[in-house]
């Protein structure tokens, strides 16, 4: 007889238990503060009113989110597939590489609404482009994408460090990075968002890219659950027998999505480049191709759960910044570590509360789960 | 009688809201053989599983020998003297017959002694119960009618008094079914007790000495097996009158649709697995395939559909060739009218955890009525779903139900019912029936006749000779890759088991 299936209603699947996740990762990650001889509530409410107190603040929070939005849906796209695409950080590098290079070629010439969907294009090309070859290589050699995109991060990390020194450095600079784009290659700041809800933002880097990766937020839901091609992905994702069995090519689906996916994580390289920084500089992603793996696990794949899970590490972003500055005591390394316990109870956990909360709904609410499973024995 | 070797006072399991098994009492008297017989979901699994110690129950109790056990895990189980040999064996397929005995109970740090021991013990086991096997034999060299035999032995070697097979017949070819009940009846008379758990009638009157019939989670009726019937048993399984028999007419075979010549298959690792195979198949009539499972069946029906490439041979459907070395794809065969309900249900024909709207359109996803510009036409894909479920009787008649929750029945229903309804030419079919109920075998089996009748060919490939037997008007034996018998399908049940046990082609070839 095979187990039986408790559902859980929706919004305790997606909703009660990241929160059961978060509240545990947030207990040990005080116990550690508290070890270190700080004061955990204290510690709380610093990373909060960092992160959230004040306009300058939520701009800041949101700016990092951006970028967690675009990798956590690369991610994402690949999971779907059956893929885990550690290559986000690589891929966004060498993102970053075409946003400059379009900016550098036409911010003397254009305004910044025409760079732009230039540049997201350039983005999404390069990073699909840097997400194809080991995409190939599983397809057609089997070699493992796990391995391949992880080794493709250093070969991007050396290939900027390359061009960035030699190639791309005005002559005469110092500096490892492009020269700062002209107005063509800026994009606007979204300050006036936030200071229409009656906030006060003094300058924050919090730009149009926002607004971009809730639209790929959106597009990637209609991807992935209402066309063709989002149903052969979670076909194979689900089991690689039944696509081969629809007809679905193993190869195509494997390297269309990781090109979909490369693209995703490279559109990450607009939020800082052009609409922050407006230069490519070394070592621009620092980590955010990383935290993509965290927010897809505990966005459970789905852009719904991506957002908020994007805003979340954000705020640990952001949050953590002024905790390591107003707290000697805990250092950066401190809210790497909240971070990994964070990543660690929502991503890698996220199955040791559901059996306990799947029994207790059985217990309290049995209407839907009964009805169902009943009529499931039955026939 | 003797004493009860296991009695179960009131147990009773439920997972959420499931109720596996309800107040469940029963008395397994030592030194017999006893049948549980019920359909899938029944609670057979789960109630052996409480008595191994996988699961443990609710309420109630077990008595071993008379004394409570408190069974908690599956080594509690075996250190109160029951042994389990379970559907899927659980073998290290690199190892030998002894070292797999051994494993878990090697006792002490240097394996040298240990074995030792273990061969005496061995040789005294394969003495008493005539349970021949050679003990340096890799695993996975055995045919698996000796594999089995390394499982029972393994229970016996760690002191099993009372031992459990669980639908043990599953992979065996009727002769060697026969071996086993010889065993089994051997080991009743050392004093053993024996549990044997199956969903075929006819081995529960073939070898048990009672029998007890469950149904819902709860045990309906026990019964003395000499004072019963096939038909009483088959009535308490289900609840009401069965029909065993199909009724169908006779066929009116037409124009030749599927036509395979000479086709030969390779695995990964270059063995053959189809062996230069040819056979028509003509509308309006079902073409059996009988073999002991892993005799080639599974690739042959994978490469006739696309899925797996051929090294040579020719298909040919509806009067045009299919290239099935090179280019050929289950999409592509699929519009040229080729149907095919898998035998992996759960891996290949449906997506578990997708809608049961979503695995209504698998494969046939491109069609152009499911199409809404470039989205996919989600009101059309269930509208249709909702049809389906209604023609077919799907329970629950839920189109947006998770496919994973539906019943094995109604699973192979989905299939059936997304495959049927295309109106194909040519329908192949793979284990129609495994680990369906008997109530949706009858469906099932009546489908398949209705497609006949409709003037489709029918590939039936499974691993049930009854079925063969019931629903095909021609009957393919495989053996080892080969075809090596055609017959009518009035042949006996003994012709069949001697040509799917390789018996005349060994001969033939003397």
């Amino acid at each position: 007889m095979s187990a039986p299936y408790a559902k859980l209603p929706a919004w305790a699947d997606y909703g009660l238990i990241p929160l059961i996740n978060l509240t545990v990762a947030f207990i040990v990650a005080g116990l550690v503060v508290l070890l270190i001889g700080e004061n955990p509530l204290r510690a709380a409410v610093i990373l909060i009113d960092g992160a959230v107190g004040r306009g300058q603040s939520i701009a800041y929070t949101l700016y990092y989110a951006t970028s967690f939005i675009f990798t956590g849906l690369a991610v994402a796209v690949a999971f779907h597939c059956g893929l885990f695409n550690i290559g986000g950080e690589g891929q966004a590098y060498i993102g970053g590489l075409g946003v400059a290079l379009v900016c550098l070629t036409f911010d003397s010439i254009l305004p910044w609404w025409l760079t732009f969907p230039i540049a997201i294009a350039g983005a999404a090309l390069f990073g699909a482009a840097w997400a194809f070859i080991p995409a190939y290589l599983q397809a057609r050699r089997g070699s493992h994408i796990v391995i391949t995109t992880i080794m493709f991060n250093f070969i991007a990390a050396s290939l900027m460090v390359y061009l960035l020194v030699n190639v791309l450095k005005p002559a005469g600079s110092q500096a490892p990075q492009t020269r700062t784009f002209l107005e063509g290659g800026q994009l606007p700041k979204l300050n006036w968002l936030l200071e229409a809800l009656g906030l006060s933002v003094r300058s924050s880097p919090f730009n149009l890219s926002f607004l971009l990766a809730l639209l790929a937020a959106f597009l990637v839901w209609l991807l992935i659950w209402r066309t063709r091609l989002g149903y052969e992905i979670r076909t194979r994702g689900h089991s690689a027998k039944a696509a081969r069995y629809a007809g679905v090519s193993e190869t195509r689906i494997i390297v269309i999505t990781m090109l979909v996916s490369g693209a995703l994580a490279g559109m990450m390289a607009l939020n800082p480049v052009m609409g922050d920084q407006n230069r490519l500089a070394i070592d621009f992603v620092s980590g955010a191709g990383f935290v993509g793996i965290a927010v897809a696990l505990m966005g459970r794949s789905h852009p719904a759960g991506i957002v908020p899970a994007a805003i979340l590490f954000g705020i640990l972003y952001q949050g953590g910044a002024e905790l390591a500055f107003e707290m000697p005591g805990i250092s950066r390394d401190m809210i790497v570590i909240i971070q990994g316990l964070v990543i660690l109870f929502a991503g890698a956990l996220e199955h040791m509360f559901r059996p306990g909360i799947q029994g207790l709904f059985a217990s309290l609410s049995p209407r839907s789960i009964a009805v169902e499973a009943k009529q499931g024995e039955r026939a | 009688m003797a004493d009860a070797a296991i009695e179960l006072v009131g147990i009773d399991k439920s997972f959420g809201m499931v109720h596996a098994n309800r107040n469940i009492s029963l008395k397994i008297p030592a030194g017999t053989i006893h049948g549980i017989v019920g359909e899938n979901g029944a609670g057979k699994s789960t109630l052996m599983s409480i008595l191994y110690g996988f699961y443990q129950a609710d309420r109630g109790e077990i008595l071993v020998g008379g004394k409570r056990a408190d069974i908690q895990t599956p080594s509690d189980a075996i250190a109160r003297g029951i042994g389990m040999v379970h559907q899927h064996f659980m073998l290290v397929h690199n190892f030998t017959v002894l070292e797999n005995v051994i494993l878990g109970a090697e006792g002490e740090p240097l394996l040298k002694t240990s074995i030792s021991k273990a061969r005496a013990e061995l040789q005294r086991l394969e003495r008493d119960y005539g349970l021949e096997v050679d003990p340096d034999a890799v695993v996975e060299d055995l045919p698996v009618g000796l594999q089995q035999r390394v499982e029972i032995l393994k229970a016996l070697y760690r002191g099993a008094d009372i031992l459990i097979l669980d639908e043990p017949t599953g992979v065996l070819t009727p002769a060697e079914a026969d071996h086993l009940f010889r065993i089994l009846r051997q080991l009743k008379e050392e004093g053993k007790t024996v549990v044997l758990i199956t969903h075929k009638l006819r081995e529960i009157m073939a070898v048990t000495d009672n029998v007890s019939v469950m149904r819902q989670g709860t045990v309906v009726a026990t019964r003395k097996t000499g004072e019963t019937t096939v038909e009483e048993l088959a009535e308490l399984m289900v609840g009401r009158r069965v029909l065993l028999r199909v009724e169908k007419g006779p066929a009116r075979p037409g124009e030749v649709l599927l036509s395979v010549r000479n086709l030969t298959v390779r695995d990964a690792r270059g063995v053959t697995m189809v062996d230069n195979v040819s056979f028509d198949v003509r509308a309006g009539e079902i073409v059996g395939i009988a073999g002991v499972a892993g005799n080639g069946q599974s690739e042959l029906l994978e490469t006739i559909t696309g899925i797996r490439k051929a090294v040579s041979g020719t298909v040919t459907l509806a009067g045009r060739p299919v290239d099935l070395t090179g280019a050929a794809d289950p999409a592509e065969l699929r519009a040229r009218g080729m149907a095919h309900v898998p035998e992996d249900r759960h891996h290949m024909g449906l997506v578990l955890a997708f809608e049961e709207s979503e695995n209504s359109i698998l494969g046939y996803h491109r069609q152009e009525r499911y199409r809404n510009g470039p989205l996919l036409d989600v009101d059309a894909i269930r509208s249709d779903a909702r049809e389906k479920i209604e023609k077919y009787d799907i329970r629950p008649a839920d189109c947006r139900l998770r496919t994973a929750n539906f019943s094995g029945g109604n699973q192979q229903k989905i299939v059936l019912a997304r495959e049927m309804e295309q109106d194909p030419k040519v329908l192949i079919v793979g284990q129609p029936t495994r680990g369906v109920d008997v109530g949706a075998i009858e469906f099932i089996h009546k489908r398949l006749i209705e497609m006949r009748d409709r003037g489709k060919a029918v590939l039936l490939v499974s691993v049930e000779l009854d079925e063969i037997r019931a629903l095909s008007d021609r009957i393919l034996v495989m053996f080892a890759g080969r075809i090596v018998g055609e017959r009518e399908a009035q042949a006996s049940e003994g012709e069949l088991g001697l040509l799917m046990a390789g018996v005349e082609q060994k001969e033939a070839a003397e």
